[in-house]
């Protein structure tokens, strides 16, 4: 479905993950945040990049793989995104949802 | 002469030896190598803490299930040089091979976790994946008395993931065999958002939970066990007390495949979805709990990755174009106790959901509910796993692409419960 976050027309799958990475922007990270209670820092930018960029690579994210990147260790990564970080930082970082496990 | 190697003689290794020793063309031989002189019946690791089964029913030995004229090697895997198209064994054995098979599993990886391989390993923190711990379980309920047991998963994908569901539902049963059920109190930890890892089985198993007794934590990451105080932390730091606690650790491939920098993080080995081909050598195939592949880690799993296998090497070593019908078919029985079972069956894209199976209108197996027979289904399943599967014999009626008829699909239904779960 089409939806205006941050006055822009993203196209949003029924969980509200972004379909199209590339509509993304800072302040619709901003905003998908505000809806989590999250307010972004830098350093929660530095993570959404990361993760931007792994998804262009076609890399199967998750959060063993995040924890081992260098970029952030799975306690701050917790504290960043409380609840659930990958799947919460994925829909701020306008990806898909991670694929669930089996 | 040409020679097809298969590395790991478990079940995928050994229906792979029996499906192609009669079908390969005359000039070729087939080599197989474990380390292992037993066949483990891993199903049978399930039952073993509650008595079920004894120690002689979880295992045969491995020679009897490979066929004459298979060249079998009893030895430990050193490295495999896919670029040089050969496997190094222990003792400096180099074998030469024409095509590859990789199906060395997967195996716990209690170290992962801190705290989790601590003092308390084996004496109230237990995992019934191996035969030993499974064994050495069983000696605890025998004089567990009371208190609190945490069943709990560290981190997906791990083999066969209705297991710590069926050891919950069968604990449930045995304590109040036992008399004592009132006085355990039992938790079924888990990093998924519900009881499993696809929406409406989730539903229907988490229910059942309910309907035992059994509290649920979802959203579960584990960071550590605290030995000391004997609770499970999380990386939010949410904790949960236990007096046993019986867990699943992180599930790895073999380390074998690290040596030889072939898997991803967690040792699994890349594999085309369809065809079971390697993602990086074309002589290389994957079949079993070894690949990466996005269906559940299950000896069924196997079965019918070894049917499509079979097919697409023949069609490699003739020069063909590989099938891609391998469509992620899982069928898994779930002991719910209490003499009765359900039965799921799924593919890639098809999560389970109820119905019957493997008739159409008849039956006479129940898809997602629980019953006897579907129980009677899984105790003959042990005589139908050493002396059709492991021969390689075709089951009749199951094909190893999924049936969708039979199935109860409600698209419509399937999404809300989707959203609600989310």
């Amino acid at each position: 479905m089409e939806t205006i976050i941050a006055n822009r027309p993203v196209e949003l799958n029924e969980q509200g993950y972004l379909l199209n990475m590339d509509q993304w922007d800072k302040e619709i990270a901003r905003s998908i945040a505000a809806e989590e209670d999250i307010e972004l820092t830098d350093r929660h930018f530095e993570i959404l990049d990361y993760l931007r960029t792994e998804q262009e690579k076609g890399t199967a994210l998750s959060i063993r793989r995040v924890g081992k990147s260098g970029v952030v260790d799975i306690k701050e990564f917790y504290q960043l995104f409380p609840n659930g970080p990958l799947k919460k930082a994925s829909r701020i970082a306008g990806i898909p949802k991670p694929a669930s496990c089996i | 002469m040409k020679n097809l190697l298969i590395l790991g003689a478990g079940s995928a290794g050994t229906m792979m030896a029996n499906h192609l020793n009669d079908k390969l063309p005359k000039d070729w031989k087939i080599t197989i190598v474990d380390q292992s002189e037993k066949h483990y019946y891993q199903p049978g690791f399930l039952f073993l803490p509650f008595g079920i089964y004894e120690e002689k029913d979880c295992f045969k030995r491995q020679k009897k299930y490979i066929p004459d004229t298979v060249k079998y090697i009893q030895k430990g895997i050193e490295i495999i040089m896919p670029e040089k198209h050969q496997v190094r064994l222990e003792g400096n054995e180099v074998l030469k091979y024409d095509l590859l098979i990789i199906a060395t599993g997967s195996r716990i990886a209690p170290e992962e976790v801190e705290g989790m391989k601590g003092a308390e390993w084996r004496k109230s923190v237990f995992d019934f994946y191996t035969f030993e711990g499974s064994k050495a379980l069983r000696k605890k309920l025998e004089s567990f008395d009371g208190g609190k047991l945490v069943v709990h998963i560290t981190e997906m994908p791990i083999k066969c993931p209705v297991a710590p569901l069926e050891f919950a539902f069968l604990a449930d049963w045995y304590f109040r065999e036992r008399g004592i059920r009132d006085q355990v109190d039992i938790t079924y930890v888990t990093p998924l958002d519900g009881a499993f890892t696809k929406p409406t089985a989730a539903n229907t198993l988490g229910h059942l939970l309910e309907d035992k007794g059994i509290k649920i934590v979802p959203d579960f990451a584990i960071a550590s066990v605290n030995n000391n105080e004997k609770k499970i932390v999380s990386w939010d730091e949410i904790e949960v007390p236990f007096d046993l606690l019986v867990t699943i650790p992180t599930n790895m491939g073999d380390d074998v495949i690290l040596r030889s920098g072939m898997g991803d993080d967690l040792n699994f080995i890349p594999t085309k979805k369809h065809t079971l081909q390697s993602e990086s050598y074309e002589d290389v195939f994957v079949l079993g709990d070894a690949t990466n592949l996005p269906t559940s880690k299950a000896g069924s799993v196997a079965h019918f990755e070894a049917e499509v296998l079979t097919e697409n090497i023949l069609r490699y070593i003739k020069g063909e174009a590989l099938k891609e019908d391998f469509d992620g078919h899982a069928n898994c029985f779930v002991e719910t106790g209490y003499h009765k079972a359900m039965l799921i069956d799924f593919n890639y894209d098809q999560e389970p959901v109820p119905g019957v199976f493997p008739f159409n209108g008849i039956g006479p197996m129940k898809l997602l509910e629980e019953n006897r027979m579907n129980h009677w289904g899984k105790l003959a399943f042990r005589w139908v796993y050493w002396n059709m599967l492991m021969k390689g014999k075709k089951i009749p009626f199951i094909s190893p692409k999924m049936s969708y008829s039979g199935k109860k699909i409600n698209k419509e239904e399937q999404s809300t419960k989707e959203e609600v779960l989310n």
